[in-house]
């Protein structure tokens, strides 16, 4: 059984269709811990040490958030600078965080075709999503593929519902140990995984 | 109006405008100064006025009559309440301690009992007027000596209503009286002592009742005219007409008046009454003690000088004993207890209108009043030089130790960057944060107690009125970046306010404000860094009951910072318009509407113009099209 932590990152959640559902969907996961960071630090005073204990008690990280600007929203991003300590998660002496993983799932505007070398985002999300994959990789962390839920700019409820339909059992599966190393390295997203 | 009038008003005016700016620039207080005026132009030096200085003192005893009126009005029951213990004890055994002790040297001295007494009462009270001009120039009014000098003061107000009411009983000599007293022509004077106590109740109940019932709709009535000097008219037609209804029954019209004031203490119109008053009976006030000043007798006094000096130094002597004595048993410290005592060691000018009474009531003869009436003077023209002798000379040794004297110049050791002035509830809170962040402080404080407390605690606190010059020189303003003004009162705050921008323009002044029209006073000054006090922590908890209904915490935290952004504007906008009332109190109600619809249009539309970068709507709209 591993244990699952979403840090999640939404300044407007009132406005949020794709994110919100998906949070509510994943709430009732058993196994996974649901962090809901804009509620904790609305002005952005992350307490480092609660946050490291947080991690330390967990397996597996989630950074779950609205593409923003090709990114993830401020607060995570602030979340990232303070926490990951050097000397703690990494450098000589920072090994806290060694052999856990590390993964975004993330809602864009834009449709995967203009996540593509040719499209109109010239670049894939993975490509986008480098720096959270070094990240990992400097804190001695794996990085798994991401969970991605495309063209919320025309989304109709159905396709919501689909989307958190697909992260529920992403998550079970997830918490359950299903898949396997080999699988998940074999995917783009790890939406594929589901179906 | 004949030209004597005008002849004394000249007189009058031009020693006050003289004379008290003289002697408070020579840090004597204005009420030494008005009695200083007045012994210079009275009988015994230059002569301009003389006999009639009597009659003038009627005029000037309405400005007591006046200050009582505001006395009665800063008298709302939760005050009193909370200033029960210190009243009734304090006030209550300061009375009865000081009229026994000094009813026994009078019979010992071979007056009959009741005449020590009646003198004993008399003199024990105290000078409200001196003391609270005095105190409050000084900015001593929160300290613990002010606080418990206001108690006492409202003790003995108080304590007139019995004494009036029992002094007829100490009259030997019931039913018609056999000499006309002149000036004071009661309508009971010929009824017996009984009846005239009895009268005596019976006005008081009269002026509770009038207070009660007629006076509140006259004032709004008249306040519904919207003409502020009409309203001003009321106000002292209120004062008058008590003060003539009491002299008609022959009763101190202070005490009617007063009655007056504690009756309409609770009512609407207590700060525009106050703020109407109030200059009237300064200028008043300042007649009163030049008045004083031109009427003691110093015939009387030089016939047999050394009695009547040494009676003077008994009493001022005997009273700071008993008062020193109360404040050590009510917990004050060596310094406070010392100004307390000092403060409070006159005779006031409650004593002149219980003397006329009781010579009225022929308890006392002619040459004792006119004695006792010289002897009252003197102490109430000695009261500021004593306070000053205490502070300059009996304080700095026995009390807690002053900036000034403790630092020598070679030796200011003091090169911190921020002076906190005043280290209340709110001071105590920038002090504290400044030091956790490694900044040091150099505090000043006026309340003693408080200081040695916090020195105690390993503060460094230093002793004295942060207004003065000196002491902000010798605190290191020359040398420091800013200071924090927190001082207890809106008016000090202003004046080192003032203090600062001319002798240390280069500091950064950051002041505390207790509300917004403290706040508008200094904006008005040109201070840059105003905080109002609660503000801050109002909007915090604005926002926490936003949460307890549901609301994301980061747009209760947005919405705390656009709504505070929002009202120091209208804060601002305000500030500049205060000039027309009627103007100011549109603009505010116009500031709330457009509060109101801005709350409304953030409910209306989330996408806060701040946050307009997070609204996908349009882009969504674009996407649709596409
Ligand atoms: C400030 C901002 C920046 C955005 N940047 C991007 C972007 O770079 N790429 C993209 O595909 N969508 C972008 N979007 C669209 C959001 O990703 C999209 O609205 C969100 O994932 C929908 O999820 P929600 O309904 O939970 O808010 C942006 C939206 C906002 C408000």
């Amino acid at each position: 059984m591993a244990k699952v932590l979403i840090l999640f990152a939404h300044p407007r959640y009132e406005n949020s269709l794709v994110q919100q559902h998906l949070s509510t969907v994943a709430q009732k996961v058993s196994g996974v811990t649901f962090h809901d960071l804009y509620e904790f630090y609305p002005d952005f005073d992350v307490q480092i040490k609660y946050e490291q204990d947080l991690l330390i008690g967990h397996d597996i990280i989630i950074l779950q958030h609205p593409f923003y600007w090709y990114s993830c929203p401020p607060l995570l991003k602030q979340w990232i600078d303070l926490v990951l300590e050097h000397g703690w998660a990494y450098g000589r002496a920072g090994k806290a965080l060694a052999g856990k993983i590390m993964m975004n799932a993330v809602s864009t505007g834009g449709s995967q075709a203009a996540y593509q070398p040719d499209g109109f985002n010239r670049f894939t999300i993975g490509q986008f999503l480098a720096p959270f994959d070094q990240t990992a990789r400097l804190c001695n962390m794996a990085y798994y593929p991401p969970f991605v839920v495309h063209g919320t700019h025309r989304a109709a409820t159905r396709d919501i519902e689909n989307a958190g339909e697909s992260y529920r059992l992403l998550l079970e599966g997830i918490v359950a140990g299903k898949f396997s190393d080999e699988a998940i390295r074999n995917v783009t997203y790890l939406n594929e995984l589901i179906n | 109006m004949d030209q004597v009038f005008f002849s004394h008003a000249l007189v009058y005016l031009a020693a006050a405008v003289l004379v008290v700016p003289f002697a408070k620039r020579l840090g004597m207080g204005s009420v030494l100064g008005y009695l200083i005026a007045g012994i210079i132009i009275g009988p015994y030096l230059l002569g301009f006025v003389g006999a009639e200085g009597e009659d003038i003192m009627h005029v000037a005893e309405f400005g007591v009559v006046m200050m009582l009126f505001l006395v009665g009005l800063e008298l709302e029951p939760s005050r009193l309440w909370r200033l029960r213990s210190s009243i009734l004890g304090l006030g209550g055994l300061q009375v009865l301690g000081t009229s026994l002790l000094l009813a026994i040297p009078g019979v010992l001295l071979g007056l009959s009992w009741n005449v020590a007494l009646a003198i004993g009462m008399i003199l024990s009270m105290s000078s409200t007027a001196i003391v609270l001009q005095t105190l409050g120039e000084k900015g001593l009014m929160h300290s613990s000596a002010g606080q418990n000098s206001f108690s006492v003061l409202l003790f003995q107000d108080l304590a007139i209503i019995p004494i009036l009411a029992v002094l007829p009983l100490l009259s030997f000599h019931g039913g018609g009286q056999e000499m006309e007293v002149p000036g004071e022509t009661g309508l009971i004077d010929h009824l017996p002592g009984w009846a005239q106590t009895l009268a005596v109740f019976g006005a008081v109940v009269a002026v509770i009742f009038i207070g009660t019932t007629l006076v509140r709709p006259l004032l709004r009535y008249v306040a519904g005219t919207r003409l502020r000097e009409l309203f001003t008219a009321a106000a002292l037609l209120l004062v008058v007409g008590i003060t003539a209804l009491m002299y008609s029954v022959g009763l101190s019209p202070a005490l009617g008046t007063f009655l007056g004031g504690v009756v309409l203490a609770n009512s609407e119109y207590r700060h525009e009454l106050e703020s109407d008053i109030e200059p009237f009976k300064g200028l008043l006030l300042g007649l009163f003690f030049i008045a004083v000043g031109a009427s003691v007798n110093f015939g009387l006094i030089l016939e047999n000088p050394f009695l009547v000096l040494s009676l003077v130094a008994s009493i001022m002597v005997l009273k700071t004993i008993v008062l020193y004595a109360l404040a050590r048993l009510f917990r004050m410290g060596t310094d406070q207890g010392l100004v307390f005592a000092v403060s409070l060691s006159q005779v006031g000018e409650f004593a002149f209108v219980l003397l006329s009474f009781a010579r009225q009531q022929r308890i006392l003869d002619e040459n004792l009043t006119a004695m006792l009436m010289a002897i009252v003077a003197l102490t109430m023209a000695l009261t500021p030089l004593m306070i000053l002798l205490n502070e300059k000379l009996i304080i700095p040794r026995v009390g807690t130790e002053e900036l000034a004297e403790q630092i020598e110049p070679d030796r200011i050791d003091e090169k911190n960057p921020v002076i906190i002035a005043g280290f209340g509830r709110y001071g105590n809170i920038v002090g504290r944060f400044l030091k956790a962040n490694g900044i040091g402080t150099t505090v000043l404080e006026i309340d003693s107690d408080r200081v040695e407390l916090l020195r105690k605690l390993g503060l460094k606190v230093y002793y004295g009125d942060a207004t003065r010059e000196e002491l902000l020189k010798s605190a290191g303003a020359e040398a420091a970046q800013l200071i924090v003004i927190a001082l207890d009162s809106p008016e000090k705050c202003l004046e080192l306010v003032e203090t600062v921008k001319k002798h240390y323009p280069h500091l950064h002044v950051l002041v505390r404000a207790q509300d917004r029209s403290d706040a508008y006073e200094f904006m008005d000054a040109g201070v840059l860094y105003v905080y109002r006090e609660t503000f801050d922590s109002s909007l915090r908890m604005g926002v926490d009951a936003l949460k307890i209904l549901g609301r994301r915490s980061y747009q209760a935290h947005q919405a705390m910072n656009i709504f505070r952004r929002h009202d120091n504007k209208a804060l601002k906008h305000l500030a500049t318009l205060r000039g027309d009332r009627k103007q100011y109190i549109n603009h505010a109600r116009e500031k709330i509407m457009e509060l109101e619809k801005f709350i409304e249009a953030d409910l209306q539309d989330r996408a806060l113009d701040h946050d307009a970068g997070w609204d996908v709507e349009s882009l969504k709209e674009e996407f649709r099209a596409s």
